[in-house]
């Protein structure tokens, strides 16, 4: 069978496994519907929350990423799950005891005010929304590649799986789904890394051939060959890297917290039925991202290897088909700019003749690689099983704030349970609509938003949480102007310098960089409207009257583990 | 301040305790060993790795995990001494 045909057939067999289980998991309450019930068990939860967290940036463009940015990329790796240390430390455990259903509503009941709640709420909306219109984008590529689907057609076909088991199963729909993303998504990222370990070094563990000599006789370590094919031409050393310290520093903290302060991983721990569960599930689902998160920097090591080897100074002529293959998808492209018919890959940009985009390093490294077809199909329906998961995790957490937090908790609080469930149903609907119309149109910015998305988070939610369970004189006062200050903030460096709003839009941008505030990037940023989102509402607090007396009981139970309950909406 | 209020107190005081702890390690492998000193640590080599390297992409990511299993287990241990298990 060629590739196009497994491509079909493990794509549909998985397509029916999600429908299938939502079908068999639909949501009868609110309660259900928002956390799943309350009764996952750690391990689903483990699953679920890593196959919610795991989108597609993390299965197709990470390892791409890393593969041209070297030691620059260890920022994801160390930032994407850092942050699970801070979740379960900081925040996962005290906000299962409090139980309620989302993060505004925690942020609404703990600083006492709907002004705090609304904030919440936007924060919660401008993350997620930008989050997921990305995810739609991924399944569109996917699908174009594979199925040699037009892109909006496969956009569509996303959307509709998508809404079918967001909304008609909820969060009890989705966990379950997730559980069976999980497993596709690892099972596709792993087997074709470990036969690629195995061709390269003979080490059949990725993370362990990254560090092995080539097995072509040579002796040589893998890393310190690549080290020298890429000082060859020009690139900094793939160990070594070209970022400033202090902006790797800034960037990896702005990811971490970022990731511990993303609404849609926080809600996941709503979903277990006791405190104790909750800090063990954001261990399995730490553990279960690692098994990811250590392969794919081997998965980079293997792929910048492959390619130098087989395009470098190579005939163009003699290309393999996959060559030509992503280049009718115009991600690859060649220029023979001195007309010697040869490809020169250098990293002067006057010279190099060939623009490679990192998205394809993941999808076409089975090909480049000369994996069967089987493989190739699989590693398609593992992206795509990461970028739905994904989707429907923040489509989830958007139609939660619309329907609990704006119109139960604030517009209509006399709504009965079936028709805020309703809401819930109608407004997801609705947030589908939106992302996949930002599927198909991206406003070119989408990539750059994303990335900007755990700033935002960072800058806003991370703060307000955690002087909520550690400090308990903290009011909403000094909650409120942190919130709205941070986020401002960061919304006015990302216009500045992502942007160049105010200098003349984005051709503007390269050269405003000597122009960063203490060199710091905008992707960094939010490392620093955190701090200042906790100084000012720390300063604030000192000048404004304290919480009221119940308002303290609340922080002292929630540092109690025992008696936690099931979530509930009073 | 009530016997109950006294067992609360010093049962939050133990975990904020343990937190500094397992924070500190945590930032030492990652901004510490990734970051901070990898140039330094670059000059030892594990195998094929340069030991500055290897804790920024591999390293400190087995190190996170092990540290919220033994927080896990800290805390549940913490929860029964003070009798908040359930």
């Amino acid at each position: 069978m060629d590739v196009q045909t497994w491509t079909y057939l493990l794509v549909g067999i998985t397509f029916t496994l999600y429908i299938g289980i939502a079908i068999w998991s639909r949501a009868g309450s609110t309660n259900d519907f928002y956390v799943a019930g309350g009764g996952v068990s750690p391990l689903a939860n483990g699953m679920a929350t890593a196959a919610d967290w795991m989108s597609a940036a993390s299965f197709i463009s990470m390892a791409g990423i890393i593969s041209f940015a070297g030691y620059d990329g260890s920022v994801y790796l160390m930032g994407w799950t850092g942050g699970y240390v801070l979740l379960a430390l900081l925040l996962a455990p005290y906000l299962r005891k409090f139980g309620k259903f989302t993060v505004p509503d925690f942020i609404g009941d703990r600083y006492y005010s709907k002004t705090a709640r609304i904030v919440a709420v936007i924060c919660a909306l401008i993350v997620s929304f930008t989050y997921v219109a990305g995810q739609m984008r991924g399944v569109g590529v996917v699908f174009s590649r594979f199925l040699e689907v037009d892109i909006n057609t496969g956009v569509i076909i996303g959307m509709v799986i998508v809404l079918f088991y967001a909304v008609l199963g909820g969060m009890k729909g989705i966990t379950y789904t997730q559980v069976a993303q999980y497993c596709v998504l690892i099972f596709a990222f792993m087997v074709p890394a470990i036969f690629i370990s195995i061709q390269m070094t003979g080490n059949p563990i990725p993370q362990l051939g990254m560090g092995s000599q080539l097995n072509d006789g040579s002796g040589m370590y893998l890393l310190d060959k690549l080290n020298g094919l890429s000082t060859e031409l020009g690139f900094a050393e793939y160990t070594d890297g070209k970022k400033s310290t202090i902006d790797v520093f800034m960037i990896t903290l702005a990811l971490m917290v970022g990731t511990a302060g993303l609404p849609h991983v926080i809600v996941r721990f709503f979903t277990v039925k006791r405190v104790k569960d909750a800090r063990k599930s954001a261990g399995l689902a730490l553990l279960l991202i690692a098994i990811l998160y250590t392969t794919a920097p081997a998965v980079s090591v293997f792929a910048r290897t492959n390619m130098i080897n087989t395009v470098s100074n190579k005939e163009y002529a003699s290309m393999p088909q996959w060559f030509k293959n992503w280049e009718t998808t115009g991600l690859l492209a060649f220029e023979d700019k001195n007309g010697d018919g040869k490809i020169q890959y250098v990293a002067d940009a006057t010279k190099n003749e060939l623009t490679v985009d990192r998205d394809i390093m993941v999808l076409a490294n089975p090909e480049i690689a000369d994996l069967p077809p089987w493989v190739i199909a699989l590693v398609a329906a593992g992206g795509l099983a990461a970028a739905l998961s994904t989707a429907a995790g923040l489509l989830l957490v958007i139609s939660a704030s619309v329907s609990h937090d704006l119109i139960k908790k604030v517009f209509v609080p006399t709504i009965s349970e079936k028709g805020e469930l309703w809401a819930a149903r109608g407004a997801a609907t609705v947030a589908v609509v939106i992302a996949g119309y930002f599927g198909i149109n991206p406003p070119g910015f989408v990539a750059a938003v994303v990335a900007l998305a755990f700033g935002l988070a960072a800058a806003s939610f991370f703060p307000a949480i955690v002087l909520g369970i550690f400090y308990k004189k903290m009011n909403k006062e000094g909650a409120i102007a942190g919130m709205v200050i941070g986020i401002s903030l960061m919304i006015f460096y990302m216009l500045k310098f992502k942007f160049g709003i105010f200098d003349g839009g984005k051709e503007a941008v390269a050269s405003l960089e000597k122009d960063w505030w203490f060199g710091i990037s905008p992707e960094g940023f939010g490392s620093v409207a955190m701090l200042v989102n906790f100084i000012i509402s720390i300063v604030i607090m000192k000048f404004t009257p304290p919480p009221p007396e119940d308002v303290q009981e609340i922080v002292e139970d929630i540092r109690i583990p025992s008696g936690a309950g099931e979530a509930s909406s009073h | 301040m009530s016997d109950k209020q006294k067992k609360a107190s010093a049962y939050w005081r133990e975990n904020v305790r343990y937190l500094f702890i397992l924070l500190a390690i945590w930032f030492a492998v990652s901004y510490g060993a990734g970051i901070i000193f990898k140039d330094a640590l670059n000059q030892i080599k594990m195998g094929g790795f340069e030991l500055g390297f290897w804790f920024a992409q591999q390293g400190s990511i087995y190190v996170f995990v092990v540290l919220i299993f033994v927080y896990v287990r800290l805390m549940n241990s913490l929860d029964k001494k003070y009798g908040y298990n359930e």
